[in-house]
C-alpha cells in the first residue's frame, strides 16, 4: 500500500501549457450548441469527480475503504464528455474504474462514498464496493470487475434498445488492456454482424496495471475494428471538447443507422493502477508530471472557458470550494451511516426471494449451516 | 392430455411463451435455419420469424453475455447452448454477470434470462461433450437450476423459467428428447422447488433427478418383483431451489436413502443432499446414505463401457439398493 500521498492540488499546481487555445474542437456542432451554463456544468462535473476521488485517498489510508480503489484522476474529460451526450435511450457500462462515469451520469456522491465505506446507504447497499457502482435509473449499468467482461453486456444493452425499437445507443467503456480479452472480440463481431447501436470506447491510458500498451498489445488498438468492418475513431481525451465532438458523431451514427464503432481515446491516469500500486516500476515520474503539466483535462477546459469568458477566477474558486465541500459532506454521510446487517447478506441475491410473495416452493434457496 | 416427446414439450413451451410475450426471444447456435442441433426449435423460425428466433455465431461468451445485458433492459432471452458442456467458455458471463449483477447493484437490476440445452453423458461423445454442471451452477447464489426428467415437467418448468425474473439454468438431456409422455394441454406451469414423488414406497427413498429418475423407476420395479421391496422415488425437478422437505418427509417414512445422479461423486449434488439429510434427519436413518453416480473420471468414449460402468443405469441402481437394504 502506498504511504499517505502528499496530495498536491491537481489543478493549478503547475503553470499549465494548453496545447492550443482556443480548442480546435470548440466549433464542432456538439460544442457550439452548448450554453454557457452547460459548459460550466461540464467543468463542474470534472472538478467534482476529482475532488471526490482526492477525498477518497485519506479515507482509504485511514483504513476505512476496503479492497481496491482505482482512481480516475486524469481521465475525467472522457467520462464527462461521453456521458454529457446521453439521451434518454442511451446507456453506459464500464469496468471497475467507475467513479468518474457514475458522477458523470448524475449519481449523488453521498451514496457513492458510502458504498466505498461498505455502508448500507451506499449506492449498492454496501454490496458492490468501489468496482461495482450501478444506477439503472440513470441508464448506468456498472461498474464491472472482470476485465472485458462488461463488453458483451454493453452489446446486449444495444441489442435490447434495438429490439425494443428505440432510438438509442450503448457506450461500453473498457481499458487498453481489455481489448486483449476474447469476450471483447466476440462482442465486436456480434455488434458488427447484427448492426447493433453500440460504441466500444477504449480509454487508452497507456497501461494495464504495470504493463504498457507496447508490452501487451500488437498493433493499434482501435484498428482491430477493421477486422470486423467497423468504423473506428481515435481521439484525444484531454480536451473535453474533442471527446464530445468525436463521440457525438459516433453516437448519432449508432442511434440513426444502428452502426457500432470503436472509439479509442488517449488519456492518462496520474495515480497508480489502484491505490495499492506504489507506481515505481513501470513508468517515469517525469512522464506523469508532463501529463499533469501539459494535458490536464481540468486545466485545459478551464483555460478554454476562461478564454471564452465563460469562467472567471471567482467562479473557478467557487466551483472548487463547492466540490471540496461536497466531498466532505459525502464523507460525513458515509461516516454516519450504518453497515448492512448480517440479515442483509442474503437479500438481493434472487429477485424472487426479495418479494413478499414467492413463486417457487422448496425450503432451500440458501443453504444455511448454522 | 396429449402425448408429446420431451423435445416437443419444450418446443411447445417455447412457442407458447413466444406467443404470449413479445420480449421473449430465442438465440443460439443453429436454432433457426438448421432447426436446432437437437431439433428442439424445429419449425420455429418459419413460424415466428428471424426477430424471435436468432442464429448466433459460435461465441458463447459473446452471445450469452449479450443476452444477459439485454435481459437487464427487460428482454427475456432464452439462450440455447448446443451442449451445456460449452458453458465453460461463457462461465465468466454466467457466474460473474448473470449471478452477481443483482447482488452487486444492491437489488436494482433483474436478469430474467434462461440458458438451456442438454447436459448429459451416455452418447459416446467423450469428455468435452458430456459435462453435467448442475452442481457447479447451483453453487452460485443468484442462479436457479432446473433438471426436468419428463415431458410434462419439461414443458411446465420451461414456462416457469421464462416468466421467472432470475437467471434460470435449464438442463435437458439428449437421451430424453425422444421420450414421449403425457403432457397436460394449456397453460400449465410448475413452481420451482416442488419435488415430485415419482413412485410411492415405504422401504427405501431414492432421490434422483433428470434421466436418473428413469433409471431409478426401472430399478424400483425390478426390486418390487424380485424382492417385494416398495421403493419411493423422488424426482427433485429443480436443484436450486431445493425441495428438502419432501426428501425429509420420505426419509422419516423409509429410514433409508439412496441418491442417484449423473454426477461424479466428488462435490456433487448428492454430496450436498447427503449433508443436509444427515444434519436434519440423522435419527431417522437406519443405514448410511449411499450414492450411485458417475465413475469419477472424465467421460470415457468407449461406448459399452460408458453405458455399463461409468454412468448410472438400472443395474447399478439395483446394486445400490441392495447395499442400502443390507
Ligand atoms: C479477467 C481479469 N484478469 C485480470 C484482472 C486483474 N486486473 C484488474 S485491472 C487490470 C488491468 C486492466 O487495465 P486496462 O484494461 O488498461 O484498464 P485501466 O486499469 O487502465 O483502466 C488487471 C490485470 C481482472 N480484474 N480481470
Ligand atoms: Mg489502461
Amino acid at each position: 500500500m502506498s504511504k499517505k500521498p502528499s496530495a498536491p492540488a491537481e489543478t493549478g499546481a503547475a503553470p499549465a501549457v494548453t496545447p492550443s487555445l482556443p480548442s480546435p474542437h470548440a466549433k464542432a456542432p456538439a460544442n457550439a450548441a452548448l450554453t454557457a451554463e452547460q459548459k460550466i456544468e461540464l467543468y463542474r462535473k470534472m472538478v467534482r469527480i476529482r475532488r471526490f476521488e482526492e477525498r477518497c485517498l485519506p479515507v482509504y489510508n485511514a483504513g476505512k475503504i476496503g479492497g481496491f480503489l482505482h482512481l480516475y484522476i486524469g481521465q475525467e474529460a472522457v467520462a464527462v464528455g461521453a456521458c454529457s451526450l446521453m439521451g434518454k435511450d442511451d446507456h453506459v457500462i464500464t469496468a471497475y474504474r467507475d467513479h468518474g462515469h457514475a458522477i458523470a451520469v448524475g449519481m449523488d456522491t453521498k451514496p457513492l462514498m458510502a458504498e466505498l465505506y461498505g455502508k448500507v446507504t451506499g449506492c449498492s447497499k454496501g454490496k458492490g464496493g468501489s468496482m461495482h457502482y450501478f444506477a439503472p435509473d440513470l441508464n448506468y449499468w456498472g461498474g464491472h470487475g472482470i476485465v472485458g467482461g462488461q463488453i458483451p453486456l454493453g452489446t446486449g444493452l444495444a441489442y435490447g434498445v434495438k429490439y425494443q425499437g428505440k432510438k438509442g445507443a450503448a457506450m461500453a467503456f473498457m481499458g487498453d488492456g481489455a481489448v486483449n480479452q476474447g469476450a471483447v472480440h466476440e462482442a465486436y463481431n456480434l455488434a458488427a454482424l447484427w448492426d447493433l447501436p453500440v460504441l466500444f470506447v477504449i480509454e487508452n491510458n497507456r497501461y494495464s496495471m504495470g504493463t504498457s500498451q507496447e508490452r501487451s498489445s500488437a498493433g493499434e488498438l482501435g484498428k482491430r475494428a477493421e477486422a470486423y468492418d467497423m468504423k473506428w475513431y481515435v481521439c484525444g481525451g484531454h480536451d473535453l471538447y474533442e471527446v464530445r465532438a468525436t463521440l457525438d458523431e459516433a453516437l448519432r451514427r449508432a442511434r440513426e443507422q444502428h452502426k457500432p464503432a470503436v472509439v479509442e481515446i488517449d488519456t492518462y491516469r496520474y495515480r497508480g493502477h489502484s491505490v495499492a500500486d506504489p507506481d515505481k516500476t513501470y513508468r517515469d515520474r517525469k512522464e506523469i508530471e508532463d501529463y499533469r503539466n501539459t494535458k490536464d483535462p481540468l486545466q485545459i477546459f478551464q483555460n478554454q472557458l476562461v478564454f471564452e469568458k465563460v469562467l472567471t477566477d471567482a467562479l473557478i474558486a467557487e466551483i472548487d470550494a463547492a466540490a471540496r465541500a461536497e466531498a466532505d459532506r459525502a464523507v460525513e454521510f458515509a461516516e454516519a451511516s450504518p453497515f448492512p446487517t448480517a440479515e442483509d447478506i442474503q437479500k438481493d441475491v434472487y429477485w424472487e426471494t426479495d418479494q413478499a410473495q414467492r413463486t417457487s416452493e422448496g425450503r432451500i434457496f440458501f443453504n444455511n449451516i448454522d | 392430455m396429449a402425448t408429446l416427446t420431451y423435445r416437443e414439450a419444450i418446443r411447445a413451451a417455447l412457442s407458447e411463451e413466444i406467443e404470449r410475450d413479445p420480449n421473449v426471444v430465442i438465440l443460439g447456435e443453429e436454432v433457426a435455419q438448421f432447426n436446432g442441433a437437437y431439433k428442439v426449435t424445429e419449425g420455429m423460425l418459419e413460424k415466428y420469424g428471424p426477430k424471435r428466433i436468432v442464429d448466433t455465431p459460435i461465441s458463447e461468451a459473446g452471445f450469452i453475455g449479450m443476452g444477459i445485458g439485454a435481459s437487464m433492459l427487460g428482454i427475456r432471452p432464452v439462450m440455447e447452448l448446443m451442449f451445456w458442456s460449452f458453458y465453460s467458455v461463457a462461465f465468466d458471463q454466467i457466474v460473474n454477470n448473470a449471478a452477481n449483477v443483482r447482488y452487486m447493484s444492491g437489488g436494482q437490476i433483474a436478469c430474467p434470462i434462461v440458458i438451456r440445452g442438454p447436459a448429459n453423458g451416455g452418447t459416446n461423445v467423450g469428455a468435452t461433450h458430456s459435462h453435467t454442471p448442475e452442481n457447479i451452477l447451483a453453487h452460485h447464489p443468484g442462479l436457479k437450476v432446473v433438471v426436468p426428467s419428463n415431458a410434462a415437467d419439461a414443458k411446465a418448468l420451461m414456462k416457469t423459467a421464462i416468466r421467472d425474473n432470475d437467471p434460470v439454468m435449464f438442463l435437458e438431456n439428449t437421451l430424453l428428447y425422444g421420450v414421449p409422455g403425457e403432457v397436460p394441454e394449456g397453460d400449465v406451469t410448475l413452481p420451482f422447488g416442488r419435488a415430485a414423488i415419482a413412485r410411492e414406497g415405504k422401504d427405501l427413498t431414492i432421490v434422483a433427478y433428470g434421466r436418473c429418475v428413469v433409471h431409478s423407476l426401472a430399478a424400483a420395479e425390478q426390486m418390487k418383483t424380485e424382492k417385494g421391496l416398495d421403493i419411493e422415488v423422488i424426482d427433485l425437478r429443480t436443484i436450486r431451489p431445493l425441495d428438502v422437505n419432501t426428501v425429509l418427509k420420505s426419509v422419516a417414512k423409509t429410514h433409508r436413502v439412496l441418491i442417484v445422479e449423473e454426477q461424479r461423486p466428488f462435490c456433487s449434488v448428492g454430496s450436498h443432499l447427503a449433508a443436509i439429510i444427515q444434519e436434519e434427519a440423522f435419527d431417522e436413518l437406519d443405514a448410511p446414505i449411499l450414492r450411485v453416480g458417475t465413475i469419477d473420471a472424465p467421460a470415457i468414449y468407449a461406448p459399452p463401457v460408458e453405458k455399463q460402468f461409468q454412468l448410472p443405469n438400472p443395474e447399478r441402481v439395483v446394486a445400490g439398493i441392495l447395499k442400502v437394504m443390507r
